[in-house]
């Protein structure tokens, strides 16, 4: 089963900056232990274009979808054989990465 | 057999056996909410067919092959779904998947009351899966126990068992090392039922629920039953028990509270006391051994102290203070302390105990206990004016008919 593991970051409270090397030795963990599949950093929201195209033609709009206090730092997709398994190493994963996790599972086929 | 003897057979069977019956079918199923219809529809059919046919000499294995009938049938009906199944069954018995070590704990039902209990669930949503897989409550019964509409319980539990099956949270049993935390968490659904029928709230509503308190306190058995060893299951059984040994005496005849201190306790149910007296001395011998008690065996060893006094006036009230401190070191909650204070009130008088409770002012003004604690003090030491407010605030904030009656008197009678 996969899971899509987001990180959450908060602009008036947010997450200490020294974390990276605690999160590279938690991801050599996962790996080592098979639950990973994927991880990467996002870059800042300001970075975010939006764009719909679903009328005439393409619309594109500078920034996140959401303006919102908290947003997404980063993701993981995890494999794990069930919550209670994801849940624990979402547990670490705050720590590890000093902010809130978010756990939430692929649509099964 | 009589039509009543059926129909008690059935509404035995109804409380032994739906949470095997539905345990034992989302164990081979994998779904909680086939094993939900399947066993309702096996219950169906013993309604219908019992009263001719017969009790059949095992109900339970009768209602278990049923159910498992109408659940083949169903996956047959939906013949899409099929697949589906299939592969939810592989997965749920998949043997790569690590089972816990059989034992003691190992029994389906326990798998159901910790899928329902699960902490990525919301607490309301335990309550009512609980009451509805474990319980056996049909949807509306548990929409009117707790107030709400029976499509807003409809859905919390359709919800949930989508989030289950979703996100997979696991039909097992937790690891020896998650599991105190997790009976933890399936003792305050527990609990949580209990207190919603013993200090039920609303207008329209009996100031007892003795439905909710009764299915606490069976939930809480069957959870003994199947962790005799765990101190705490043991604690919440004897606080219940103890607890549910007052009801009838802890409302008059006119709907009113009656507080502890005024209970006639020859009406109080001795065998109920007795069984909850066992469990403790049960844990005191554990905590003699060095097993440190939990919150639920503290408060259990509090009301047995209350419950040994024939006389209100021979309660050991330096026991039950010895007891607040040390239930304030595990919990130091200010409503702990509020009713630390209520037996301060005793041993120190009303004075010393009104000085600790004023100290909760800015965390439980919003709590009537705290306006009604206050109000008693303050009538104890002849400030009429004040207690009055008091007594109005608590009235203003109290939710149960018959605590808002007694409180009312107490009020009116202060002149």
């Amino acid at each position: 089963m996969q899971y899509l593991v987001s990180v959450i970051d908060d602009k008036s409270n947010p997450g200490r900056t020294d974390r990276r090397p605690a999160i590279s030795a938690f991801n050599d963990r996962l790996i080592a232990e098979g639950y990973w599949v994927f991880a990467g950093g996002l870059a800042d929201t300001d970075a975010a274009t939006v764009i719909d195209n679903r009328g005439e033609e393409a619309v594109f709009s500078d920034g996140p979808f959401v303006e919102s206090k908290e947003y997404l730092a980063g993701v993981w997709v995890w494999e794990a054989p069930d919550l209670d398994v994801a849940l624990e190493l979402a547990a670490e994963a705050s720590k590890v990465c000093d902010r809130k996790i978010e756990v939430r599972p692929f649509l099964g086929e | 057999m009589s039509v009543t003897g059926v129909r008690e057979a059935i509404t035995r069977a109804h409380h032994e056996e739906w949470a095997r019956v539905v345990a034992a079918l989302t164990r081979r199923f994998g779904d909680l909410d086939i094993a939900e219809e399947a066993a309702a529809e096996a219950f169906a059919t013993a309604v219908e067919r019992w009263p001719a046919d017969g009790v059949p000499p095992n109900p339970g294995a009768w209602l278990t092959t049923t159910a498992n009938r109408k659940a083949i049938d169903r996956i047959r009906r939906e013949n899409k779904r099929d697949d589906k199944q299939k592969e939810a069954r592989m997965v749920w018995d998949d043997p790569a998947v690590p089972s816990e070590p059989l034992g003691a704990v190992d029994d389906e039902r326990l798998r159901l009351i910790f899928t329902c209990c699960h902490p990525a669930l919301a607490m309301q949503t335990r309550v009512a899966l609980t009451l509805r897989m474990v319980g056996g409550l049909t949807v509306p019964e548990i929409a009117r126990a707790f107030l709400v509409h029976e499509s807003t319980t409809g859905q919390r539990i359709t919800r949930a068992k989508a989030k289950i099956k979703a996100a997979r949270i696991p039909y097992r049993v937790p690891s020896a090392e998650d599991l105190p935390a997790r009976v933890s968490g399936v003792l305050a659904v527990l609990f949580l039922v209990f207190n919603e029928g013993y200090l039920a709230t609303g207008p329209g509503t009996d100031p007892v629920r003795h439905d909710l308190t009764a299915e606490a306190i069976r939930l809480t058995r069957l959870i003994r039953a199947l962790l005799p060893e765990d101190g705490e299951v043991a604690g919440l059984l004897a606080l219940m028990l103890l607890t549910e040994a007052r009801r009838t005496a802890r409302v008059s005849a006119s709907g009113e509270l009656v507080p502890l201190g005024e209970q006639d306790r020859g009406a109080w149910d001795a065998a109920l006391v007795a069984e909850g007296h066992r469990l403790v001395r049960e844990r005191l011998a554990a905590a003699a051994t060095g097993v440190a008690p939990g919150r639920y065996q503290i408060l259990a060893a509090i009301n047995a102290v209350h419950t040994s006094a024939r006389d209100v006036r021979d309660t050991d009230w330096s026991q039950v203070l010895a007891l607040y401190d040390q239930l304030v070191r595990l919990d130091p909650s200010p409503i702990v302390a509020l009713n630390r204070a209520i037996a301060v009130a005793e041993l120190d008088g009303p004075e010393v105990a009104l000085a600790a409770v004023d100290r909760l002012d800015d965390k439980l003004a919003g709590y009537h206990a705290y306006h009604a604690t206050r109000a008693d003090l303050l009538r104890r030491l002849g400030y009429g004016q004040k207690s009055r407010a008091a007594y109005d605030k608590a009235i203003e904030l109290a939710g149960n008919t018959a605590e808002i009656a007694y409180l009312t008197r107490r009020r009116d009678q202060l002149g």
